[in-house]
Parts: structure tokens; C-alpha cells; sequence
């Protein structure tokens, strides 16, 4: 499909491309759940929330927790690490390379304040998950009504 | 080495979803093809597979009539009093198979899984043809 706008586009051309436009926005809401979520780097990141604070996972499957680093600055929590390749025996050959090995590196910004103390992080099956609690600070003030 | 401090792209992130064949599967989940490397040393075949939130008693694998297949489910496991905000990648269990084309030991086939990677090791059965020598005179 022709995605170039045009300088000259006829109002009328413009109005049907509007519409066209509407139409694949609707189509994708009711897509949605089953297409791919979107992607922002690797590793890939599902990100939980509570009035608390959060809880980040990422797959990361044949890391090892000595080769993952994380870091927590205020709101933004890095992870990052490396996956080191297997050691082939002599002779041996490939038949198929899918799986990368390399280093990585991935932000993530929150809408609060992280309590460095308290964060708190485990891998297990190769799933990082890490509870990022909102600092005590940040947290808001409920603020009582009295009754006269 | 290059290949060490190479940084790992975003596709890495990605899963394949499994297309349905014939056969539809009983629980209505997520499947993916999981990413594998496959190399052949002199006495066995090695096969990597990573199939995150896997756990070692959670996998399958069966070989039949020289068809390997690989199964491994995921308990999802949510973090208790959050709601989701923001997804990047999905839950779901793991599924491939291949055709072998070398004869494989089945009695002494290892399978371990470790940090969300399943390893396989499939030992070449010993030829029942023997090679034989001739003596010089």
C-alpha cells in the first residue's frame, strides 16, 4: 500500500485515508491480545504494578546470575549481562545456530521512585524477576477528611 | 573472540508462535518454538534448547521412529497483589520437533535442564556393521 503523503492530497482522498486509518486502528485494538507485544530491546520485559511498587520479570533463559548485573538509580533500573557460548568438543560441527550469546544491556524507567534497599531480585528457570518497592518517600499521602 | 562481545539484538527477545497443524493440542495455551542450536561432536548429538520458565520435572521428550520431540510446559507464575502494566512478551508452553537422521542410542539419551535451557544429549548408536580390516600379506 501506498504509505507517501502527498502535498496535493484532495480533501476527499485525505478523508478515506482517515478512515482507512480508524479502520486499521480498530482492527488492531481487537488484535491486540493475540498479536506479539511490542518490543523495546532485549531482554524482553513484563512490568507488574501496586500502589508499592512493581515487579519486573524478563526471560533469560541460560544466564547466569554471576553474569547479570542490576542497577537501580531512582526511577530507572538496569539490567544487564552476558551469555557465553558452549564449548564445543573438537570436531564437533553445527547443524543449527539459533540462540545468541553476547552481552546485553536494558533500562527501564518507572513512574516512581525505587527504594535501592529494598529492591530485591531472584532467578530461577531462567526467569529474572526483581521487586522494585516505591520508596517511602514517593509514595503518596492520603490525607484524612475530619468531620466537624 | 568477536562472537563474546557481541550485543544480543532485540529478535533475540522474540518468540515464535507455533503454527497448529494437523493435530490440535488439549490445553488452550500459548505454544512456542523454542530457539535451539544443534551440533554433532564424534560419538553424540547435542541439542540446545532455551525455553525459559521451564522447569527440569516440566519437560518431554520423546523419540519415535527417528522423530524427536521436545515439550516443555511453564507454570505461569504472577506476582500476587500486581496487575500487569506493561507487557513485552508472553507466556506460554514450548513445543518442536525433528527428524533425525542419524541412529540414535535411546537407552543412553540424557536430558537435563538448567537455568531455563534444556541440554540433550543423543549418543550415535554403534554401527552393527563392522568395518574389517584386510591384512596385508
Amino acid at each position: 500500500m501506498l504509505q507517501r503523503q502527498f502535498r496535493g492530497m484532495s480533501p476527499m482522498w485525505r478523508e478515506m485515508e482517515q478512515l482507512r486509518r480508524e479502520m486499521d486502528r480498530l482492527w488492531g485494538e481487537l488484535a491486540a491480545p493475540f498479536e506479539a507485544p511490542a518490543l523495546r530491546g532485549y531482554p524482553a520485559m513484563n512490568v507488574w504494578m501496586n500502589e508499592n511498587g512493581a515487579v519486573v520479570t524478563t526471560e533469560l533463559p541460560g544466564v547466569l546470575s554471576d553474569n547479570l548485573d542490576i542497577n537501580v538509580a531512582d526511577n530507572t533500573l538496569t539490567v544487564s549481562g552476558s551469555r557465553k557460548p558452549e564449548e564445543l568438543e573438537e570436531g564437533a560441527t553445527y547443524h543449527r545456530r539459533e540462540r545468541a550469546y553476547g552481552t546485553f544491556t536494558r533500562s527501564f524507567q518507572l513512574p516512581f521512585k525505587v527504594d535501592p534497599q529494598k529492591v530485591e531480585a531472584s532467578l530461577n528457570n531462567g526467569i529474572l524477576t526483581i521487586t522494585l518497592p516505591r520508596a517511602e518517600e514517593d509514595k503518596p499521602k492520603k490525607i484524612a477528611v475530619r468531620v466537624s | 573472540m568477536a562472537e563474546e562481545t557481541k550485543e544480543l539484538q532485540m529478535e533475540q527477545a522474540k518468540k515464535q508462535e507455533l503454527l497448529e497443524g494437523d493435530a490440535e493440542r488439549t490445553r488452550s495455551r500459548l505454544v512456542f518454538v523454542p530457539r535451539v542450536d544443534i551440533y554433532e561432536g564424534n560419538d553424540a548429538i547435542v541439542v540446545l534448547a532455551d525455553m525459559p520458565g521451564v522447569a527440569p520435572e516440566a519437560v518431554d521428550i520423546t523419540l519415535e521412529s527417528n522423530v524427536l520431540n521436545i515439550n516443555g510446559y511453564v507454570t505461569p507464575q504472577y506476582p500476587e497483589g500486581y496487575s500487569l502494566a506493561w507487557a513485552e512478551y508472553r507466556i506460554g508452553d514450548y513445543q518442536r520437533s525433528f527428524t533425525l537422521s542419524e541412529e540414535i542410542d535411546q537407552e543412553r539419551i540424557e536430558a537435563t535442564v538448567k537455568d531455563g535451557v534444556l541440554r540433550l544429549v543423543l549418543p550415535k548408536a554403534t554401527p552393527t556393521t563392522r568395518k574389517i580390516a584386510i591384512k596385508g600379506a
